[in-house]
């Protein structure tokens, strides 16, 4: 069985990328990476198919030996579909964590961080919380987003219903001098 | 009977479809949900009277001939599996009705979780029956997808921290699993389940060695054993009761059955049993002594399912009958029995406000049922004689000391010890929570209660609610089944064994699928099961 030293090479750069994107703290570049790591796989499929050939249709011309193996397409066919399911329901997660959080990191483990602070001195304490939050700033929408909807005002309503929230006055007043006109078009921001 | 086969994932499906479609009117949809479910019980049960009497069932999907269609196949083991996962779902989801009714849509929305709890469970019954290895990953993506917009339901803060840890590490496994199979298309040219363990010995040992590692790492974070089991205890506790139940019961079992597949049908010959024991023993000791610290109740049974995958595990690298039996019987037994747990840990929380063990108290005079309803599945869990968990240890311990290795009495031991901390965290937490006066709550220090962990974040304290019938009618109906585990062992234990009997060596699953054969004499159904002479076990028990 010969390989394509093409495809092979393109398998190894999409899953060093998409391995390295999945480690990123930013959500949006995780999903970056899956859609990589996913498309590595489906090459992976495509290689492991063995030789190209003819289209497999049987008209009684083309002789079954050239043909190409139908069924690692139809594999990577449904791996693509899958893929792209989930992508969508991923980029719904990360707009919504961005709408409650005002970033779209993964948010830090607390358990994580208290365990790993157990050992810490008292006195070193604060300057370690200090550098989890300057991690914080590291995401897709630079360290200027800013969120549609106050976390506050989130926060006080019930789960589920941003729809209210929304228009809730008191929130956004709160929010200062950029946050009130966005607050009517909350759509806007995610494209700055 | 085949034509029952397609049903098992058919029916879901288009439950889910009518329940998607009458999501304007929640009483409909629930009772076409409960419907579709209580088909698929009927349904599997009579598979499982089928099997058991007339054997195997394979069915080629439309007509095409095996390694070419798709295969569905449902002996003993998959009957078993697809009966008690039913009835666990069924229970589970009148669990969730209730609750809805009880409290609104705020914390469920109805509309969506009908139809993701059904396709949910079209994808645990598809993974059971699936006879190709492609089948096999539609069927966990399938029960992923929905398991991720179950976990995030709602879309809380904490759930969506929670739930993307979950759904990037199970995106991995997905793509680890995809990977496998591609290597193995690549190396023997055929994704069926069948056609592979015919042609493995035709591969290179190492080849085998890759792929072998690669799946079972792939089926191993699905399972939660050890080193890959972090997430675990991470994610389930947040989403809401009747889903933390469902995916505690039915999700790390799907990968245990995929892991009890692979070492039984596809790598007969190529063998990590030794590496299987060590991991089975991290497991079970790391997650024990992490449910020992927690003093939220439902982190607390998170860390003890991790811990008891372990069992499993071991039962499953003894490699040999009677230790997959004893598997078989273990995974029924865990199945419900964690479920209940869950259930109760959610009545739990929504009688006493909160489920951190610090906090709670008095609860044995406000509700003496959920008192008993508790008590009854943390003993069984923790393996006190009479009830399924002493039934399905005492089992797993007689088939690893048949074995007679020094390393399986090491797992013996160890078992042994996690069963007692099991029994220490448990029976701690019903103290503190029912037994414990409320007034010694905020004011006494017990030494039971100074070393715990509590939940990551605040520590929620709800108002305190009023169980509806329907809720605690579901769990005492999952205690009941946990009751009939222990009182019907005899009969169930039967059934385990002649599965794990047909299922060890691949020659009756390959025949059933091959029906014409390859040479190979046919498997009589009365013979009685075969031992494994020589073989894997021998090899690989021995350090």
């Amino acid at each position: 069985m010969s390989v394509s030293l093409v495809l092979i090479v393109v398998m190894a750069a999409l899953y060093a990328c998409g391995v390295y994107l999945l480690l990123e703290r930013s959500m949006t570049r995780v999903l970056l990476g899956f859609l990589l790591v996913g498309n590595a796989t489906n090459i992976l499929i495509l290689i492991m198919s063995g030789r190209r050939g003819a289209a497999p249709i049987v008209d009684g011309q083309a002789a079954p030996v050239d043909f190409a193996d139908p069924l690692p397409q139809a594999f990577v066919l449904t791996a693509i579909v899958i893929t792209f399911g989930i992508s969508a329901f991923m980029l719904a997660l990360i707009y919504r964590s961005w709408r409650l959080a005002q970033v779209d990191t993964v948010v830090d483990d607390v358990e994580d961080l208290e365990i790993g602070r157990r050992g810490v001195p008292a006195e070193e304490e604060d300057s370690q919380s200090d550098g989890d939050d300057v991690a914080g700033g590291d995401t897709e929408f630079g360290d200027r987003a800013e969120a549609a909807v106050p976390t506050e005002a989130l926060r006080r309503t019930a789960p589920g219903d941003t729809a209210g929230s929304r228009a809730d006055p008191a929130g956004s007043s709160r929010t200062g001098r950029s946050r009130t006109d966005r607050t009517d078009q909350p759509d806007e921001s995610e494209n700055a | 009977m085949s034509f029952l086969v397609p049903l098992v994932v058919l029916v879901p499906l288009l439950g889910a479809a009518a329940a998607l479609i009458t999501g304007r009117r929640p009483r409909l949809q629930s009772i076409l949900s409960i419907v579709a479910l209580g088909i698929v019980v009927v349904i599997s049960l009579v598979l499982l009277v089928v099997v058991d009497t007339q054997g195997a069932i394979a069915v080629q999907v439309g007509g095409w001939e095996a390694p070419y269609g798709i295969t569905l196949v449902v002996d003993r083991l998959a009957a078993l599996m697809l009966s008690i996962s039913s009835i666990v779902l069924l229970a589970v989801f009148v669990f969730s009705v209730g609750q809805g009714q009880a409290d609104g849509d705020g914390e469920a929305p109805v509309s969506i979780y009908n139809p993701t709890y059904l396709i949910l469970a079209t994808g645990v019954f598809n993974a059971f029956i699936a006879g190709d290895l492609f089948n096999l990953y539609v069927g966990f993506e399938i029960l992923l997808v929905a398991s991720y917009v179950l976990i995030t339901l709602g879309g809380t803060e904490q759930r969506i921290r929670a739930g993307v840890v979950y759904i990037v590490v199970s995106l991995v496994s997905s793509v680890l699993f995809l990977a496998s199979i591609a290597m193995i298309y690549g190396a023997l040219g055929t994704v069926n389940i069948a056609d592979i363990a015919q042609r493995m010995d035709t591969i290179p040992a190492d080849v085998q060695t890759i792929i072998h590692v690669m799946l079972l790492t792939a089926f191993g974070i699905k399972a939660a054993i050890f080193p890959l089991s972090f997430w675990l205890p991470d994610s389930y506790p947040t989403a809401p009761a009747p889903v933390t139940a469902v995916f505690a019961g039915l999700l790390t079992k799907v990968g245990v059955y995929a892991i009890i597949r692979t070492e039984t049908v596809l790598f007969v010959e190529s063998n990590v049993n030794v590496y299987l024991l060590i991991i089975a023993l991290l497991t079970m000791v790391v997650g024990i002594l992490g449910a020992v610290a927690q003093a939220d109740i439902k982190r607390l049974l998170s860390f003890t399912l991790v811990s008891h995958i372990g069992y499993m595990i071991f039962g499953i690298a003894l490699g040999t009958v009677e230790g997959l039996a004893a598997t078989i019987y273990y995974v029924v037994h865990h199945i419900t029995v964690q479920t209940t747990l869950f259930l109760g840990a959610g009545l739990i929380e929504r009688r006493g406000g909160t489920a951190s063990i610090t906090r709670l108290g008095g609860l044995l005079k406000a509700a003496p049922i959920i008192a008993v309803l508790f008590f009854i599945p943390a003993l069984n869990l923790g393996g006190i004689p009479p009830f399924s968990g002493f039934i399905g240890k005492v089992a797993l311990f007689e088939a690893g000391a048949r074995l007679d290795d020094p390393l399986v009495y090491v797992l013996i031991g160890a078992g042994a010890l996690t069963s007692l901390l099991t029994l220490y965290a448990l029976m701690r937490a019903w103290n503190l929570a029912f037994w414990r006066p409320k007034a010694d709550v905020d004011d006494h220090e017990s030494p039971f209660t100074e070393h715990l962990e509590e939940a990551p974040g605040r520590v929620a304290v709800q108002q305190k609610r009023t169980n509806p019938r329907t809720m605690v009618g579901a769990t005492a109906g999952m205690v009941l089944v946990s009751l009939v585990l222990t009182f019907a062992a005899g009969p169930l234990y039967g059934v385990a064994e002649r599965a794990a009997g047909r299922v060890y060596g691949s020659n009756e699953y390959v025949q059933l699928v091959f029906p014409s054969g390859e040479g190979e004499t046919r498997g009589d159904d009365s013979s009685p099961a075969p031992t494994p002479a020589g073989g894997p076990v021998d090899e690989g028990s021995t350090p």
